[in-house]
């Protein structure tokens, strides 16, 4: 073998789909199957998975953090109520694009703030914009709802074909197929020339421009796309309870959304995914057992994690896939080598 | 001779210390010139301002007769200058293959690809191949960098300057920190680039300064000393004065 097709080999080596992946995806296709009197929680599951999959893209690959993740996730939820509300785009696949499509302006608008300073600015510029977004949701409440939200939104079928049912099916299959196109759009991208820039500003920006790579505009467009993504988490929230209120802009949901990737783990796109599983399930668990402390267990949780530290608790969570795989595919395909966080 | 690379009055400040002074700097196309003086004379500095990591409070910079002056740091590797760190500035999450392969595709301008894998373009996996290899890198090509022994850190540091087919290349102490059975590494690749690359090298080591500049620049608390050829340079008094001075205080 030349050289050269060596290099190309060993550089598609990440990109490549393992066992692994494709067991994750057919396990939660089978849940769909297995588990029908639990559609709701499992595709609110499948909504904060892509939330979190949105913040993933940003902080996972480009090392922006933000605490105001939920102003992209509002605006699609907003917009979803509305058009639908107001008959605007009655068909709901469009009706999603749409919604997204707003966020991602907004998020094209903010990533010019963003993009400059250092950590601790953003988090405080992030989270300024999401308050003004429920701010703004609350004066505007003419069209909003107010404290209300958005009241009487009623669904139409899917392609016109397939109406949303009362027991939520139609919701969760609908949510996972948007859920896994914008997981393959997000592999692609950050397996790409660009995804590898993203990594690469993230570990040294300063090497980063030494090498002729347009940082700010890398990290503008990885930020809109971002938004894009946590539009689309949003308008999915809209479209599959057909309630929209204040709460989406929430700075507990930005929130929520950090603990999720701390416990997932972020940088191999499934972190978001397993975090969102757990998340919910720890609070559906503490919920049960201590209704008014749910809170405080899942704080501690946060702190084993992050003493414990993370990258050990990725082990475990993937140790049994990866020790199935390496069984197969020999020693050095695993599903995910979790990198450090900055 | 065409001038490669050229500052006219630069002038830098920190609050209230002066670390460039009214430096007005010629290097010729294809030159090995070297820059050098004693530790804290502003030479990293220089480099910052010729790159762009930093802004001159006064002066100009031209790359190749054009004004450079106010170009980001990216635009000015794009037109053909390049550099590589005096400490090492690396991603130590990423590979070999990953960082040159970087390079490679911001210079072909296929950086910005997001539709396409890493690794599907024959002409950059070529040229990555071909990096990989002259720089001894081929065997731990797959290893985080961060992973990798000083000496193979300091290679790729200068392969990925070499990456960006530069036509001027800075080199801030290529050989610094490198043990001495790893350095003939360094020198061999230094001394076999190109003659058509222009070379500005800022060294310590008065050894690799003398066998490989054609012209020398002394710079001292950030004022131009002297400039002349090698052994001009090594007869001046004034020249010796500050070595002298300085290896009293080395020792
Ligand atoms: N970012 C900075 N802020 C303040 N002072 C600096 C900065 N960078 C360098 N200096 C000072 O400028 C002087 C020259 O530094 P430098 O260019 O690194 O010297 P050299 O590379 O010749 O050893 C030193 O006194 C150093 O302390
Ligand atoms: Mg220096």
């Amino acid at each position: 073998m030349s050289t050269a097709s060596d290099v190309g080999y060993h550089a598609q080596r990440q990109a490549r789909w393992h066992y692994g992946e494709i067991a994750f995806w057919l396990i939660v296709l089978a849940c769909g199957f297995a588990f029908p009197s639990r559609y709701l929680i499992m595709t609110d599951i499948l909504r904060l998975a892509l939330f979190a999959m949105s913040l993933d893209l940003i902080l996972g690959y480009a090392g922006i953090v933000s605490l105001g993740h939920a102003a992209f996730f509002g605006v699609g939820a907003y917009a979803a109520g509305l058009l639908a509300l107001h008959g605007i785009v009655k068909e709901p696949v469009l009706a999603l694009i749409v919604a997204g499509l707003a966020a991602m302006v907004l998020g094209f608008a903010t990533s010019f703030l963003v993009i400059r300073g250092v950590d601790l600015t953003r988090l405080m510029v992030t989270l300024g914009i999401a308050l003004l977004l429920e701010a703004l949701a609350e004066r505007f409440s003419n069209i909003t709802g107010g404290t209300d939200g958005l009241q009487g939104i009623e669904m139409q079928p899917i392609f016109g074909e397939i109406p949303f049912d009362m027991f939520g099916k139609t919701g969760f299959f609908y949510s996972l197929a948007v859920l896994f196109l914008l997981f393959l759009l997000a592999r692609r991208v950050v397996h790409s020339p660009f995804g590898l820039s993203l990594r690469a500003i993230k570990n040294n920006p300063l090497r980063a421009a030494a090498i002729g790579i347009p940082v700010n505009r890398r990290l503008i467009a990885i930020y809109t796309l971002a938004a894009f993504y946590a539009g689309i988490a949003g308008a999915l929230f809209t479209q599959t309870t057909a309630i929209a209120s204040l709460d989406v802009f929430a700075m507990e949901r930005s929130a929520d959304l950090m603990l999720v990737l701390v416990i997932g783990g972020t940088g191999y796109l499934y972190g978001g995914l397993i975090g969102a599983v757990i998340f919910r399930m720890l609070q559906e668990l503490f919920s049960t057992i201590t209704p008014q402390y749910w809170q405080f267990w899942i704080g501690l949780v946060l702190v084993v994690i992050v003493l414990v530290g993370r990258q050990r608790l990725h082990r475990w969570v993937l140790y049994v896939p990866n020790l199935i795989i390496r069984q197969i595919a020999g020693r050095k395909a695993i599903v995910a080598v979790p990198e450090s966080d900055s | 001779m065409t001038i490669a690379l050229e500052t006219q009055n630069l002038e830098k400040q920190f609050g209230g210390l002066r670390v460039t002074r009214d430096l007005s700097l010629k290097v010729e196309q294809g030159a090995r010139h070297a820059l050098i003086g004693p530790n804290g004379a502003g030479k990293t500095t220089v480099i910052n301002q010729l790159t762009g990591v930093l802004k001159p409070n006064s002066g100009r910079i031209l790359l190749e007769g054009q004004d450079i002056t106010d170009l980001p740091v990216h635009k000015r590797v794009l037109r053909g200058l390049s550099r590589t760190f005096q400490i090492n500035q690396l991603y130590p999450d990423l590979t070999p293959l990953e960082t040159i392969g970087l390079a490679v595709s911001e210079r072909l301008g296929h950086g910005g690809d997001w539709w396409r894998r890493m690794g599907t373009r024959n002409d950059v996996n070529g040229e990555i191949a071909d990096l990989l290899s002259r720089f001894h890198l081929l065997d731990v090509m797959n290893e985080a960098t961060v992973t990798l022994p000083y000496g193979k850190q300091r290679l790729l540091e200068i392969a990925v300057a070499i990456a960006a087919k530069p036509r001027v290349l800075l080199l801030d102490e290529p050989a610094a920190g490198v043990p001495e059975s790893e350095r003939h590494d360094i020198l061999a690749v230094v001394g076999s680039l190109p003659r058509d690359v222009t070379v500005l090298l800022i060294e310590h080591d008065m050894d690799l300064v003398f066998s490989f500049a054609d012209r020398i620049s002394v710079l001292v608390s950030g004022a131009l000393l002297t400039e002349g050829p090698p052994e001009e340079v090594a007869r001046d008094p004034q020249v010796k004065a500050v070595y002298l001075g300085e290896e009293a205080v080395d020792v």
